[in-house]
């Protein structure tokens, strides 16, 4: 159990000193995680308001070990990064008949800048909450008149880390009132709704029991601002919505499909709880 | 054969004579084990790189024998001395016969 | 590449129970084999080889060891709780820095990853650490 608090707050007030200071009796420290000496990225903030029963937010990153945590504090060392780089040549690869390439519109993978940190976000044109994954599927299938890529697939979930990684550092910020919020209510239904055979909801585990050991293992808010994550458990990216899915059949239930609404608005209320912690993928997990 | 394999080196652009630097690998490969099955249940063959290899101006740096317990994306870091300007060529060696390669070039200042 | 839980817990369970059966002994002699492979059966009486490995691995896919042993010509790394003991041999060419490596391995499960060094002079060294290999939480 870790004994310090640590505020954004706090932390910025550090960044301008350059040395430890008390703030609110509670023990300022570094940036716990800056990845190549230079993103520094908030794992720790105080709770958006509309989160009733948590205070502070904290990134998976402060659960892991470590040995798991010095692997994305190098972007080099970070096998996620291969994704990234994999995603970056296919940035300029033509597809679909006219041969479009995601370059054509967008220049460079640093023009998206911004996007990861408010995704899912209200699609006007569509009349729905969209999420990153269903923006560029958008742009493959209507711009580039290519087929669509599958929704957790390694094309998708690459260039998803692809344009994560630009955002890196950049506080997620979804919105959840205005048209959105119809959505946001569904998905805060969803993680409050137990599941399965073993009858657990997402709260049940990541908002009642964050910082408890399950078996041996850790357990974290369930913060989702790292992925796509790379996981040593089977060494590859791994989309969100895969790990909802993997969540949901722990539980013994049938799960949602990825891609499904259910998801898509369990993905902005999940999203949402992490507002203010920045963008991290694509992280390093267990 | 593995697909998407690519090699990943890092190695400081300038060292001073006789230098000891740091170096990294990482190259993206399954390192398949042979002690898995798919959905079937049949084993999956065994299919990893055996073997890495880095030298400078053609001498040795290290060579490292694989075996199939060396994880998914091997990474390696280690050190070499740097005598003069030349290039470290870094050499893996696939169970399948293939060899993937990446050299990078140093200068000695 | 994937390793699911049950996976994970098939070769956990499989080690299980060559415990029971008495087995562990060969696979130990198994280690011991491959030592003695690359001593030639030489005593191992130096010191001067550093292993360093977690004490307990969040996940036994990725597990990061480093060896350490100045003056080594090579050093081999040894998983002995593996269904394959070996893991890899370090050999050190006239340009390494220092005769040191770092990598990331595979456990099995709770074990003793041992680490030994042929040093120039002929002899040999030994170096082991015991790491746990933790199973996660509900296999999400």
């Amino acid at each position: 159990m870790r004994q310090t608090l640590r505020t954004g707050a706090a932390r910025v007030m550090l960044g301008l000193a350059g040395s430890a200071a008390l703030a609110t009796g509670a023990i300022a420290q570094e940036a716990n995680l800056v990845i190549d000496g230079e993103i520094e990225i908030v794992t720790r903030a105080p709770a958006p308001d509309h989160m009733e029963n948590v205070s502070e937010i904290v990134s998976g990153w402060e659960y892991r070990s470590p040995e798991t945590q010095a692997v994305q504090m190098d972007d080099f060392e970070n096998p996620g990064m291969i994704g990234v780089d994999n995603a970056r040549a296919d940035f300029s690869a033509a597809m679909g008949p006219d041969g479009q390439s995601c370059a054509a519109c967008h220049d460079n993978p640093e023009s998206l800048e911004g996007a990861r940190a408010v995704y899912p976000k209200w699609d006007e044109t569509k009349g729905e909450v969209q999420t990153l994954e269903m923006q560029v599927n958008e742009c493959v299938t209507e711009r580039a008149g290519a087929e669509a890529w599958n929704y957790t697939g390694t094309r998708m979930t690459e260039m998803i880390a692809l344009i994560s990684s630009v955002s890196r550092g950049l506080p997620v910020n979804v919105a959840i009132d205005g048209p959105a919020q119809p959505t946001w209510e569904q998905g805060k239904e969803i993680y409050y709704t137990r599941y399965g055979q073993l009858e657990l909801a997402c709260a049940n585990c990541h908002e009642d029991n964050y910082d408890n050991m399950i078996r041996a293992d850790h357990l974290s808010q369930g913060q989702i601002n790292g992925f796509p994550t790379y996981r040593l458990k089977n060494g590859k990216l791994n989309a969100v919505h895969n790990r909802f899915k993997g969540c949901v059949r722990d539980t013994r239930a049938q799960t949602f499909a990825p891609g499904s609404p259910e998801f898509v608005a369990l993905e902005l209320y999940v999203a949402s709880r992490g507002n203010g912690l920045s963008v991290e993928g694509p992280s390093v997990r267990n | 054969m593995a697909e998407n394999v690519t090699p990943r080196v890092r190695v400081p652009k300038e060292a001073a004579a006789g230098e000891v630097i740091t170096i990294k690998t990482l190259i993206s490969h399954p390192m398949e084990s042979g002690q898995r099955k798919d959905k079937e249940g049949n084993l999956i063959p065994r299919s990893i790189i055996n073997r890495f290899t880095c030298a400078f101006n053609g001498e040795t740096v290290i060579d490292v024998a694989m075996e199939p317990a060396i994880s998914t994306n091997p990474y390696f870091e280690f050190q070499a001395k740097v005598p003069q300007s030349g290039t470290f060529t870094f050499t893996w060696i696939d169970d399948d016969g293939s060899t993937y390669e990446d050299s990078k070039d140093i200068a000695v200042a | 590449m994937s390793y699911s839980r049950r996976h994970t817990l098939a070769m956990i369970a499989g080690s299980g129970i060559t415990v029971m059966l008495g087995a562990r002994m060969a696979l130990a002699k198994s280690a011991e084999e491959m030592i003695a492979a690359f001593t030639g059966g030489a005593q191992i009486t130096g010191e001067g080889l550093t292993l360093t490995a977690p004490e307990i691995a969040e996940n036994g896919n990725t597990v990061p060891v480093e060896v350490d042993a100045p003056g080594a010509e090579a050093i081999m790394i040894l998983a002995t709780g593996n269904p394959n003991p070996d893991v890899g041999v370090f050999h050190f060419g006239p340009l390494a820095g220092a005769q040191m490596a770092s990598t990331r391995i595979r456990l099995a499960g709770t074990q003793e990853v041992v680490a030994i060094a042929r040093m120039s002079d002929g002899s040999f060294a030994r170096a082991a650490q015991e790491v746990k290999v933790t199973i996660g939480g509900c296999g999400g």
